[in-house]
């Protein structure tokens, strides 16, 4: 069977449903965090996709952009962390439930 | 040929995506998703979009999973003892487990109808030239955008490292 679009559409919701279950799964916000990761891969790899087999320059371009936010994001959300282990010396989310109630 | 490369990569890509999940050390799942995106490089490469395929490895595999490790090996935070799950995160579990298969299949049943004869045309995406054209003429507010976004990042973090002395603490 030739790969075609759809193959890699189902390669990229496989790895977005796996990211989706890291996150629900996993207790250490920093594994949590990889997987939010995973699910922003996996998402390029459907744009890439699109924009190969319409022979588009629009989605390999937005997948720049979220290349760039990604770095943002992950800078800013390991700060948090680093923040959040100095004060209170845990990073695993049971643990972290001042907002509850 | 190049059928054989997407099930090889496709396959890599999603055992070392699950490997992620599935160790129980936070190293080991840092070098999963280091592995993970590689793969997923090599599935960039067979679309032809080699810049995003380079940049891949080097802004994800490089920088971001090396901060992880460097995070996580700062921290020094491994998993302990962990609370078995609710009965309701069972049952969430199960209805999600049950809709994302679902989606999944429902992009093999109903997907798009393209073939995959892509062999005559000239990728777009595989030249340097176009990124350039696209980035600095259609996409030139973006890029100042995400620029400006880079560096308010940058003064976040910076914000977010500093000691925080008179903030009363939340236990």
């Amino acid at each position: 069977m030739t790969v075609g679009l759809n193959h890699y559409l189902l390669l990229s919701a496989l790895l977005f449903a796996i990211g989706f279950f890291g996150v629900l799964l996993r207790k250490n916000t920093l594994v949590i965090y990889m997987c939010l990761e995973l699910m922003l891969v996996a998402a390029t790899v459907a744009l890439v996709a699109f924009s190969r087999y319409n022979n588009t320059m629009a989605g390999n371009v937005f997948v720049f952009f979220i290349l760039t936010v990604a770095a943002a994001e992950v800078a800013v959300g390991l700060a948090i962390i680093v923040a959040l282990f100095r004060r209170r010396q845990t990073i695993q989310v049971e643990d972290l439930n001042a907002l509850k109630n | 040929m190049a059928d054989l490369f997407f099930y090889a990569f496709a396959t890599f890509t999603v055992v070392c995506a699950a490997a992620m999940v599935g160790l129980k050390n936070t190293v080991s799942s840092a070098l999963a998703l280091l592995l993970c995106l590689v793969g997923v490089a090599g599935i960039f490469i067979l679309l032809d979009a080699f810049l995003l395929a380079a940049l891949m490895v080097f802004v994800y595999a490089g920088a971001v999973v090396a901060l992880f490790l460097f995070i996580i090996m700062l921290l020094d935070a491994q998993g302990g003892n962990r609370k078995p799950f609710k009965k309701t995160a069972y049952v969430s579990g199960g209805i999600s487990f049950a809709l994302l298969t679902v989606g999944v299949l429902s992009f093999w049943k109903h997907g798009a109808q393209t073939t995959g004869e892509l062999g005559a045309i000239v990728p777009v995406g595989s030249t340097l030239k176009n990124y350039g054209e696209q980035l600095f003429t259609t996409y030139l507010l973006p890029v100042q955008i995400v620029g400006f976004l880079l560096l308010i990042a940058m003064l976040g973090v910076i914000v977010l490292s500093k000691k925080f002395e008179d903030l009363e603490d939340i236990k």
